[in-house]
């Protein structure tokens, strides 16, 4: 917000005037909505408003986290309040009005939570990533010592699904040099459930695979066939 | 020390009167940003003042004794030291830089000829020393008297350097700076009362130092959710309590206060008390959540209350009893009809701090317009008063304002739409022991006293 001097608005004034209906109506719930100005009207624009202030926070190099929640939250009780409510008895209201509200939530709540449901995430993982390290502590005194566990790498993480994280794109272009063809054999895919990726598992928790002695033959061949044809061309080797 | 006592006198039946005392900083229509004055606070005595501004500059002024000559100035406050607390940081792994903004300023109490004060920005608090130097010694033996080194094979005679009287001179340097400690953005800063503690409160979570140690804390709050998606309440203040070194608050943006007790679990995620005032259904609206987010908490002296702050209100609450306040206090009520506009404009989000006077009978809180409020608790009046350059002669009463909600605007009644946004008090400071206090109003800190009879 700019430190502007003067501002007593006559702007503010006309706003106001609209807003005032928009409040009078959430003030007062026991008037007939019919009465009022529509609510999906009051509400959408409050909608939009609020859809406004959640980009423009996350768009802050550090967003203010109160604002932020603050935001979040009222676009949460906004959004349900535009869900059309079985429990409300049946008001004759101009059809036009519901099949706005119901549009604006179907095109921006898919939107809106993934928006936001990314941005938090990449809250977590920025704190992940520049988690000061801190020393060890004594034992014995209150609390819990700060630096113990390390912060959930989730972007590095690269079993984990697509969270939406900055860096997973260029994790792809990282490894593309690397021969994955070892790993794209049949021979691996329908034995073990083990190998299934998942967030929890590491790289080196996979369980222990049954495979026969023939499959194990075979196996052992391939990969001295593929060493052989991977062995560089050179004197001695 | 003159006139220590209650916000309203008995005597009479009359109410206390503030005048105006002093006012400091530029006058300049043009507010340079780095001088947004961001937190006020009286030392324990009163005899010093710290504010801290948007630059990262902390500004000390000293009481001056009182002059016989002078019976009706009860001693001015005048600049003691100034210093550059925080600087402007980066920091690379993300890419962002660091506020140099002072966001509290906590003293410690007095144990020495030297003054020790906490104080932090978004990320680091620093312990600062501030001592007096008023003697320096003369007569080296090794250096003469412009300091240049003597070539010791031509001393022939030694001496003893005496002290001599010069000038004084105010030093602050910085004795331990806390760092690496805090993800998110500190809110607070609370001293323990075992004078060898204290907390700092970010927006997630609490931590506890020692005053000594600066290369480790520990976490005695995390409300980090392990889901960030999940983050739908943050902490927006913290405070220890006055005499219970084991027992502090926090409130959050939901309205509410935890109360915890480090004797009973080494993590606080427990709290011992949880205070909240259920929601009046009348006034629900869209903005009944962020009208209700606690922008400050502060113990009473006594240490048998506790006071909120939220955007419309302050709220009393007495520790034994969770459930509602014993007292709410209306700050600015025309306002609630002005919600839409006010989250429009982001000024609902405004973080206004409370003050308690020196034995409790008063509250004071600031509002828009360069308004400030005041409640007298055994009176149960309330008065609003101005911080403003027009108001500023020596020793003039500050009339009482009024704001029109309504209808015909009276005489010296000052419109709802009229009011300046942009003149916020959100810093005040009452005096330890008397009533003197002091209200931030953005680059310029006014002084008022109450009427010597």
């Amino acid at each position: 917000m700019m430190l502007s001097k003067g501002l007593k608005r006559k702007r503010e004034e006309e706003q106001e005037k609209e807003t005032l209906a928009a409040d009078a109506w959430w003030l007062d719930p026991s008037l007939p909505a019919a009465a009022q100005a529509p609510p999906a009207a009051a509400s959408s624009s409050l909608f939009d408003l609020s859809v406004l202030k959640l980009h423009h926070s996350l768009r802050q190099g550090e967003p203010d986290l109160r604002h932020l929640v603050l935001v979040v939250n009222t676009l949460r009780r906004i959004q349900a309040s535009m869900a059309p409510e079985p429990t409300l008895p049946p008001v004759p209201s101009p059809p036009a009005a519901p099949c706005v509200a119901d549009s604006l939530l179907a095109s921006s709540d898919a939107a809106l939570s993934a928006s936001m449901a990314s941005l938090l995430e990449d809250l977590s993982h920025i704190e992940g990533l520049s988690q000061a390290p801190q020393p060890l502590v004594d034992e014995g005194p209150p609390g819990r010592p700060t630096g113990g566990s390390p912060a959930s790498l989730g972007a590095l993480d690269l079993l984990g699904p697509a969270t939406g994280c900055l860096l997973d794109d260029e994790l792809e272009g990282l490894f593309e040099d690397i021969d994955t063809s070892m790993y794209d054999s049949e021979l691996w895919a329908p034995v073990s459930e083990g190998l299934k990726p998942g967030p929890e598992d590491g790289p080196g928790k996979e369980e222990a695979l049954e495979l026969d002695e023939a499959e194990l033959d075979y196996l052992l061949d391939v990969l001295v066939g593929t060493q052989a044809l991977e062995r560089p061309p050179g004197p001695g080797r | 020390m003159a006139g220590a006592g209650g916000g309203g006198c008995p005597a009479g039946g009359n109410d206390l009167q503030w005048c105006f005392s002093q006012v400091k900083g530029a006058v300049d229509e043009d507010v340079a940003e780095a001088d947004i004055i961001s937190t006020v606070e009286f030392n324990y005595s009163g005899d010093l003042l710290a504010t801290g501004d948007k630059g990262g500059r902390v500004v000390i002024f000293q009481r001056e004794q009182e002059n016989k000559s002078r019976p009706h100035s009860r001693g001015e406050y005048n600049v003691y030291s100034t210093f550059q607390s925080h600087e402007p940081e980066f920091d690379y792994l993300k890419s962002l830089e660091i506020e140099e903004k002072i966001n509290k300023i906590r003293w410690l109490p007095q144990q020495n000829a030297a003054h020790f004060l906490l104080s932090t920005n978004d990320k680091t608090i620093k312990l600062w020393k501030i001592s007096e130097r008023d003697k320096r010694a003369e007569g080296y033996n090794l250096k003469d008297e412009d300091g240049r080194l003597r070539d010791p094979f031509r001393i022939t005679a030694l001496r003893v350097p005496k002290l001599k009287p010069m000038d004084l001179m105010v030093e602050a340097s910085p004795r331990r700076i806390f760092a690496n400690a805090h993800t998110y953005h500190i809110n607070s800063i609370s001293v323990n009362s075992d004078h060898e503690t204290y907390l700092s409160a970010d927006d997630l979570r609490i931590n506890l130092w020692h005053l000594e140690i600066t290369d480790r804390s520990f976490n005695i709050v995390d409300i980090k959710p392990v889901n960030m998606e999940e983050l739908t309440e943050v902490i927006t203040a913290a405070e220890f309590h006055p005499h219970q070194c084991n027992v502090f608050v926090y409130s959050s943006s939901k309205g509410t206060v935890r109360l915890c007790d480090m004797r009973s679990s080494a993590l606080c995620d427990r709290h011992s008390k949880f205070f909240e005032e259920p929601e009046d259904p009348s006034s629900r609206s869209f903005f009944s959540e962020i009208i209700s987010s606690i922008s400050d908490v502060k113990f009473s002296h006594s240490g048998r209350y506790m006071m909120t702050r939220d955007y419309l209100s302050v709220k009393v609450w007495d520790l034994n009893m969770e459930s509602r306040p014993v007292e709410t206090h209306q700050v600015h009520e025309y306002l609630r009809s002005k919600l839409c506009s006010l989250y429009e404009n982001d000024c609902i989000f405004d973080k206004f701090e409370c003050c308690w006077s020196g034995s409790d009978s008063a509250i004071m809180t600031g509002s828009y317009n360069n308004f400030f409020r005041m409640f007298d608790r055994n009176t149960r009046r309330d008065v609003t008063l101005e911080a403003s350059r027009e108001n500023s002669k020596p020793r003039a009463s500050l009339k009482p304002r009024k704001v029109c909600t309504g209808g015909k605007r009276k005489k010296d009644e000052i419109s709802v739409d009229s009011l300046d946004f942009n003149k916020k008090i959100l810093h005040t400071a009452w005096h330890p022991a008397e009533n003197i206090i002091a209200v931030a109003a953005t680059n310029n800190l006014y002084i008022f006293q109450d009427k010597v009879n």
